[in-house]
């Protein structure tokens, strides 16, 4: 309907982060438990706008979707254009930690996908009594290389048109077009650079094999979904990173693929909304 | 741990023959020459490169996204630039309309092993969505009939 204006909010805030303040985009909309979303690699917080124009969950959460640096509307930091960007397991969980403290949210769920998954476990891991729960969407402590990552920046190939092509088979196929379209055009509009550098913590830094295990679900639980076409993250490497980890909660998410909040979001709905009420029964119990 | 279930893949997800698979993939010149957008996708490509079932690839001739020539290797002393080749098991997967999971992408079977890129990558990485959409192009008639 023309001049249907949604109930998500734009706004940004200055983070701190590494010593030098950062200017964050966040989209925010609901009330309630705060539910801090994990765009993925190379791609902005957009992914999540579904999730943030779903009324029945804005009834119970706050649900807030950031910019990471160099991603969507947050520019890079003032001193670092021209510099090779890298995220890094400590620069990652800096982030999300100085973005939570700088709006005042206490104890968030967090939900991440992809690197956002993985994210999430390093906070399991280490901080996972600042956190009421934590959702990792396509997430697991380590999963096969299947690209050489040197395609993603080089000047005799087009960033926006390589990277869009290669995460496109990570889509589960008979999904909506227009949602797959979508989901794809974050990925031709990234800066150059900037997903490879998000996948320099997905495929050098981030390796979590053998930390998981220190993960202690009655500090915060702790929620695996994987889509059973994602071929990157595969539901095996997910069950496998769920195995190490007592209390767990894995589940396969059938018709999705990598992107589950984007490519297909009322299949998504169908897996996320009882682990949302789950939180909310831990919360009113 | 709570599991729902997994697709476990195996060698063979669907039921194929070998001359079906080879009729399939001799049909992509014609669905390409139907598909103006995909042509024009490939407007800037012009490349040689061998394509098709491991058991019986193609050369195949690419000029300004049109194929112009495809002819069964061996051909004697034929050069091509890169060559993707997949089993005729993975190809007849990967060409479902819902293509089992593990078997639904042209990256994904090169991961699984069912698959083989070779060669000077650039034409085929500059053009990767092409590819993509180019060797499914039998998807669309749903092969086998088994979708």
């Amino acid at each position: 309907m023309s001049g249907f204006i949604e109930p998500i909010v734009g706004r940004y805030v200055h983070v701190e982060i590494g010593g030098e303040i950062n200017r964050i985009y966040f989209e925010e909309s609901g009330s309630g438990i705060p539910l801090v979303c994990l765009h993925t690699a190379g791609s902005d917080a957009r992914q999540w706008r579904h999730l943030l124009g779903d009324d029945e969950f804005t009834r119970h959460f706050r649900i807030i979707a950031f910019d990471m640096p160099w991603h969507g509307k947050s520019n890079p930091p003032e001193s670092q254009y021209g510099t090779e960007y890298r995220l890094t397991t400590a620069s990652y969980t800096a982030t999300i930690r100085a973005f939570c403290n700088a709006l005042k949210l206490e104890r968030p769920v967090v939900m991440g996908c992809s690197i956002g998954g993985r994210i999430v476990l390093n906070l399991a891991i280490e901080h996972a009594r600042e956190f009421r729960a934590l959702i990792g969407l396509e997430a697991a402590d380590f999963q096969q290389p299947w690209y050489d990552t040197a395609w993603l920046n080089r000047p005799d190939v087009h960033g926006g048109e390589v990277c869009a092509a290669l995460v496109s088979g990570l889509i589960a196929p008979g999904g909506p077009e227009a949602a797959r379209n979508e989901t794809l055009w974050g990925y031709k509009q990234g800066g150059p650079g900037i997903f490879k550098g998000d996948l320099y913590f997905y495929r050098v830094d981030g390796d979590l094999r053998g930390r998981t295990r220190n993960i202690d679900v009655s500090q915060c639980p702790l929620y695996l979904l994987t889509g059973e076409y994602d071929f990157s993250c595969t539901p095996e490497d997910t069950l496998r990173t769920a195995a190490s980890i007592p209390g767990a909660k894995a589940t396969v998410m059938e018709r999705l693929g990598h992107f589950p909040m984007s490519e297909n979001p009322e299949q998504f709905r169908r897996y996320i909304a009882p682990v949302l009420q789950d939180i909310l029964n831990k919360q009113n119990s | 741990m709570e599991s729902e279930r997994v697709h476990q893949g195996d060698g063979q997800p669907v039921s194929f023959t070998p001359d079906a698979v080879v009729a399939a993939f001799t049909a992509i010149p014609d669905l390409l020459a139907r598909d103006a957008a995909l042509t024009a996708h490939g407007r800037w490509l012009d490349v040689d490169c061998l394509l098709g079932p491991s058991t019986q690839p193609f050369h195949v001739a690419i000029r300004a996204g049109q194929i112009v020539d495809m002819t069964p290797a061996p051909v004697l002393m034929r050069s091509w630039r890169f060559a993707y080749r997949a089993t005729p098991a993975a190809l007849a997967a990967y060409w479902q309309k819902m293509p089992p999971a593990g078997w639904h992408d042209l990256l994904a079977l090169t991961k699984r092993g069912h698959a083989t890129l070779e060669g000077d990558l650039h034409p085929f990485m500059t053009h990767l969505q092409y590819f993509k959409d180019l060797l499914a192009l039998p998807r669309q008639n749903g092969f086998g009939g088994a979708s």
